[in-house]
């Protein structure tokens, strides 16, 4: 609970909705006849709305990217590094946007929405989300603020595909696009680990093949597991060893099979409390979103035929002990962009968070987006 | 701007695409847009990089010593290097990178072979040290100098051909003398290279 709120923060904040009637089809042909979107906004739409910046989010990200919701939370939203007033995202001169993506379950339509169809909530019968899908929503929400134009798109991680795939999808939205901490494509590794934790999930006896909601059971179990793996994906080794080394709870070894080791309680922790937040079904849903995005599998293969449509001004960035999305795989987008002739610019971090590095305030990192963006507003004004 | 910088601008055609290595903080890069050229360029120290990127200059970070892997063949125009050839693992092949990536290299770099710094070791005995090369021989970043004539040599080895050379002190400034004996007078050689 912050006894008082920090003056660079957005402060107290409050989630709005938007309900879209109009049908949205989806990449693997269904499509969802109805769906609600909600959403925070940060800072102030200027008189000819330029300074609109859409954030995206990550897997287990949300619409909550900024301040506080009550004087009794317990944290701010999950970019609060970035965002707020005098940050690199600084709402005292950008209109920031934050959505919760569909098929997500913190407010936007999802397996946990009620199906109109049957009255029960969609739960496994949800449509797999493409990013492209997801794109299409938030363009819409977009436009629906009465925004032509959005100075930029911002994202990390699965946040970074989303950015990219605006770039794609509508080229004439944005002047600029920031990929932080992002690939252009899983490669079959990352693929491995997501199958792991979708396994864990629905071998889950309580999972009843996603009908737990009718059965009043929880797969906490497996959600838990699926995300103790993927938070050891989210940390560097070094950062781990920093934390932990081989620290025991209770200074002695018990030759038995509890949590003997510090990081062992850790991600026992970790994963117990994000299985009392998050909904199984999403996180099998959000990671096959994941595993399919691939733009360039529309165009043989080929990243820079497909980045070619783009006319966006790129920052790419990644982070040294990045494993995840190691610093390689932005250098495959920027390869790419370059020989699509596009305008890019390339960071490649010193930090030691892994891939959770791009929710940190590292100078570097946030000097070069602030940079980037001040000077994206800045065109934009010269060219009025 | 650096005096080498204005006699390379004059080199450069209007709206070429031109690839600047070890970039600094954009200086160049940020001139010629103005003159419609379309720059990128690549930096590895980041607060270098911070300031292209708050310039509007495009900037990649990149090794140098790991080539230009990133870049197609014949994507740029131009590209350049400015005062660090000498400082790369393998002047010979980052040469070569450069005219797989560009119809025409710009190059500048210090002459080991000035009468000051002969004189020095001649006299002295000891590796020449200037205001040009601050540096000891032991910690130096300058790990291959060599002469105007050294130079000539590995880019006729390589198969490439000098379409232009200017001579200058570290002022910058040419004389007559100066390119009567470039490899003795010269202080710093730009030269513009292309393939045969």
């Amino acid at each position: 609970m912050p006894e008082q709120i920090p003056a660079n923060s957005v402060g107290l904040v409050t989630p709005q909705t938007m309900a879209f009637d109009e049908p949205l089809p989806l990449r693997c042909g269904r499509s969802i006849d109805q769906y609600e979107l909600v959403y925070e906004t940060y800072g102030e739409l200027n008189a000819d709305r330029s300074n609109a910046i859409l954030i995206c989010h990550a897997l287990s990200g949300h619409h909550h990217a900024a301040g506080y919701h009550s004087m009794e939370d317990k944290k701010p939203g999950w970019w609060e590094a970035c965002i707020g007033p005098g940050k690199a995202i600084d709402t005292d001169k950008f209109f920031v946007i934050a959505m919760n993506n569909l098929g997500g379950c913190h407010g936007s339509t999802g397996p946990t929405s009620i199906n109109p169809e049957t009255g029960q909530p969609f739960g496994p019968d949800f449509p797999v989300m493409a990013v492209r899908d997801w794109v299409k929503s938030q363009y819409r929400l977009v436009k629906a603020l009465g925004i032509e134009k959005l100075l930029a798109v911002v994202g990390g991680s699965l946040g970074g595909m989303q950015a990219m795939r605006w770039s794609i999808d509508y080229p004439d939205m944005m002047s600029a696009v920031a990929i932080i901490a992002a690939a252009p494509k899983l490669t079959a590794q990352n693929i491995a680990f997501n199958e792991v934790a979708r396994q864990s999930i629905v071998s889950d006896p309580d999972f009843r093949a996603g009908r737990y909601y009718e059965h009043d059971t929880y797969p906490a179990k497996g959600l838990a597991l699926a995300r103790m793996l993927g938070h050891i994906t989210y940390l560097s080794d070094n950062a781990m060893r920093e934390k932990f080394g081989r620290d025991l709870r209770n200074g002695k070894l018990n030759f038995n099979f509890d949590a003997e080791f510090q990081v062992e309680s850790y991600l026992r922790y970790q994963g117990e409390n994000f299985s009392s937040k998050f909904d199984a079904n999403s996180y099998l849903l959000l990671t096959k979103t994941l595993d399919y995005f691939d733009p360039a599998a529309d165009h043989d293969g080929d990243l820079a035929k497909c980045m070619a449509q783009a006319k966006a001004k790129f920052l790419v960035i990644s982070f040294s002990t990045d494993w995840r999305f190691a610093p390689s795989r932005s250098e495959e987008i920027v390869q790419a962009l370059i020989a699509a002739e596009k305008q890019v610019s390339y960071l490649e971090v010193e930090a030691d968070q892994g891939h959770d590095a791009f929710l940190f305030p590292i100078d570097d990192y946030v000097n070069a987006l602030s940079g980037f963006l001040n000077r994206a507003q800045q065109e934009v004004h010269d060219a009025a | 701007m650096r005096p080498d910088l204005a006699i390379i601008e004059n080199w450069i055609p209007a709206q070429a695409k031109v690839l600047d290595l070890g970039c600094g903080d954009g200086e160049l890069l940020a001139h010629l847009s103005t003159r419609g050229v379309k720059g990128l360029g690549m930096e590895i120290d980041p607060a270098k990089i911070n300031r292209c990127i708050a310039r509007g200059v495009s900037v990649v970070q990149r090794d140098l010593n790991d080539g230009l892997t990133n870049i197609n063949d014949n994507h740029f125009d131009v590209v350049l290097m400015t005062q660090a050839l000498q400082v790369v693992e393998r002047p010979d092949e980052m040469l070569r990178e450069m005219l797989r990536v560009a119809d025409q290299a710009i190059v500048t770099f210090p002459n080991f072979g000035h009468w000051s710094t002969r004189a020095y070791l001649g006299i002295l005995g000891r590796m020449p040290m200037s205001k040009a090369l601050p540096n000891s021989w032991y910690d130096t970043p300058n790990i291959h100098l060599c002469t105007f004539k050294d130079f000539e040599v590995l880019v006729n080895d390589l198969g490439f051909r000098v379409l232009r050379r200017s001579v200058v002190d570290r002022e910058h400034n040419s004389g007559r003398l100066m390119n009567l004996m470039p490899n003795l007078l010269g202080e710093i050689a730009i030269y513009q290279l292309c393939r045969r």
